[in-house]
């Protein structure tokens, strides 16, 4: 387990954590939003644009060469940091939002037809529900809902009953951006691929938290973004099987995703260039490779179990308060508390925690068939990170209980 | 730090708490849903507006965080007995105070109480959240059925 003098340690690497927000300290609770860098990655991008940055995959002078040799090697870890067998398996994309929109127009637009059907499930983001609806109004095909329970697990027997020999491709998330539940991926992988059906897991709020084997999964596609996980914004990633990559058609076309092009005619590149059009965000994918060394250096079982350990702290916390109801109670759950207030809206209650400098979110967090499945119009969500300290949720309940009595 | 900051204070919480005229009104001439997609916020607005152009009454239903109930609440309050002219001119001041385009002095505008509302300004996430049932509002005059906030 991590002791506080590590998380004080892993403290100091984030200057953001030490910054003071009208003289106060910055209670950071909103990281499944998106996450505060360390200096490792700050220095990185810094380091590279001020004396390394250069056009990849282009330029046949030096530094041309030097920038594409960092750019394909931090496409390397990200490949070993996610256990895939091959770095040509790592696309990068604008964020786990494009590599989703990625598979429904370039793998779904080709392998996906009338008839077909399409399995998500209730506790989606809608960033993976929207492609597929998407999808299926323009293609003809069904998509179907995994139901899940009042604590918040998906309905197992209900995922079975709905698998079928139409069932092209089942999309779930790795862990709810909302309830925090973890979903079993590996038996829905397995179980999907039973009836010939393609598996991609949502991956934005699972492999920031949790140590992720693709190999293991046997997911088709995993999709996940560089700042959710200490890297910069507008880089994320999409992981895909190889030969599965290889038989899907180009998503965006244009530059530098191609073999040869005459006026009549295109050729294009072998993956992941074909899903590379345009030139990439260099910096972006060079901040992710150090985001990437950061959380193997920290070790993702240790980051996890210190994450757990902080919301079975947290939730104590929250619990003892009167008139607050914890939404989502699933035995595996990533570091999430979303809560409701008899007393308070959730917009009423982050404006007011940032009176106390403490970042929460209001809102119904772009899920809202799960905000229907509950019966709330919105929740209060936090969401923690390994470089959260238990005193922060000790003061999260302390400023809750003075909100609930202004209100009272 | 203090709770009763610019933007809860005591009436706000109080019309929060006790919303006026929070219901439907029957036989009503004026009606609109409005929505704020960005925190799900929902108001319906009933009006029995009469052929002089008077508002005779004025209601509200739905669900919403503080600053759009009390918002909601204060508003019928205060266009109850006013005309549908006068409503307009007051929703363009009120929209300008919340923006923070307009300070509003004293005898130099027709606010009344509604000038609690001042310190939205302060948080601009939240403007949206004092001007839904006033969209609301406008749209139920001008009969087009429903509103979304953009």
């Amino acid at each position: 387990m991590m002791s506080p003098a590590e998380i004080e340690k892993i403290r100091a690497d984030f200057p953001m954590l030490s910054a003071r927000i009208n003289g106060k300290p910055l209670i950071y609770l909103d990281n499944a939003a998106t996450t505060q860098k360390p200096l490792a990655v700050i220095e990185r991008i810094r380091d590279f644009e001020s004396g390394q940055y250069a056009t990849v995959r282009r330029g046949s002078y030096r530094i041309g060469e030097e920038a594409t040799e960092m750019f394909e090697d931090a496409r390397g870890k990200v490949a070993a940091f996610i256990g895939a067998r091959d770095r040509r398996e790592i696309i990068f994309t604008s964020g786990a939002t494009q590599s989703i929109n990625l598979v429904a127009q370039s793998f779904g637009k080709k392998f996906i037809g009338p008839g077909d059907e399409i399995i998500i499930s209730n506790m989606e983001h809608h960033s993976n529900i929207v492609p597929w609806q998407t999808l299926c109004l323009e293609k003809g095909c069904a998509l179907k809902v995994v139901p899940i329970t009042d604590s918040g697990e998906l309905v197992m027997e209900e995922f079975e009953k709905l698998l079928g020999p139409r069932t092209k491709l089942v999309a779930v998330t790795h862990s709810s951006n909302v309830l925090g539940t973890i979903n079993p991926v590996k038996e829905i992988t397995r179980k999907a691929h039973a009836v010939g059906a393609m598996v991609l897991i949502d991956g934005a709020q699972g492999v920031p938290h949790k140590k992720m084997d693709v190999m293991d999964i046997d997911c088709d596609f995993l999709a996940f973004s560089g700042h959710k996980m200490y890297g910069p914004s507008g880089v994320g990633v999409l992981y895909g099987k190889y030969d599965i990559l290889d038989a899907m058609p180009p998503y965006v076309t244009g530059g530098d995703m191609i073999n040869t092009v005459t006026m009549e005619r295109t050729t294009f590149a072998k993956p992941p260039a074909r899903f590379e059009a345009g030139t990439p965000p260099i910096s972006q994918v060079i901040g992710l490779g150090a985001a990437v060394d950061y959380l193997s250096g920290a070790g993702m079982e240790k980051i996890f179990e210190y994450e757990t350990s902080l919301l079975e702290y947290g939730t104590r916390a929250l619990s003892k308060i009167d008139g607050l109801r914890i939404i989502g109670a699933a035995p595996r759950k990533a570091a999430i508390i979303s809560f409701w207030l008899d007393a308070v809206h959730p917009h009423d209650v982050v404006t007011l925690l940032d009176q106390d400098n403490i970042a929460a979110r209001g809102g119904h967090h772009c899920a809202q068939p799960l905000m229907q499945r509950f019966n709330v119009p919105a929740t209060t969500r936090v969401s923690l990170s390994f470089y959260n300290r238990p005193e922060e949720l000790d003061m999260l309940a302390e400023s809750l209980r003075k909100i609930i009595k202004v209100f009272g | 730090m203090s709770y009763q900051s610019e933007l809860y204070q005591q009436v706000i919480l109080d019309h929060n708490k006790n919303p006026r005229n929070f219901h439907e009104i029957t036989g009503f001439s004026h009606s609109c849903d409005g929505y704020n997609p960005l925190c799900g916020d929902k108001i319906r607005v009933h009006m029995r507006i009469n052929e002089a152009g008077t508002i005779e009454d004025a209601a509200f239903t739905g669900s919403g965080c503080a600053i759009s109930k009390a918002s909601a609440s204060m508003m019928t309050v205060h266009l109850k007995g006013k005309t549908v002219d006068a409503a307009r001119v007051i929703f363009d001041e009120f929209h300008k105070m919340v923006m923070g385009e307009m300070e509003p002095q004293a005898g130099l505008h027709n606010l009344g109480k509604l000038t609690i509302f001042h310190g939205v300004r302060e948080f601009p996430s939240r403007i949206k959240c004092a001007t839904l049932a006033w969209h609301t509002l406008i749209c139920a005059i001008d009969k087009t059925g429903e509103t979304t906030m953009e």
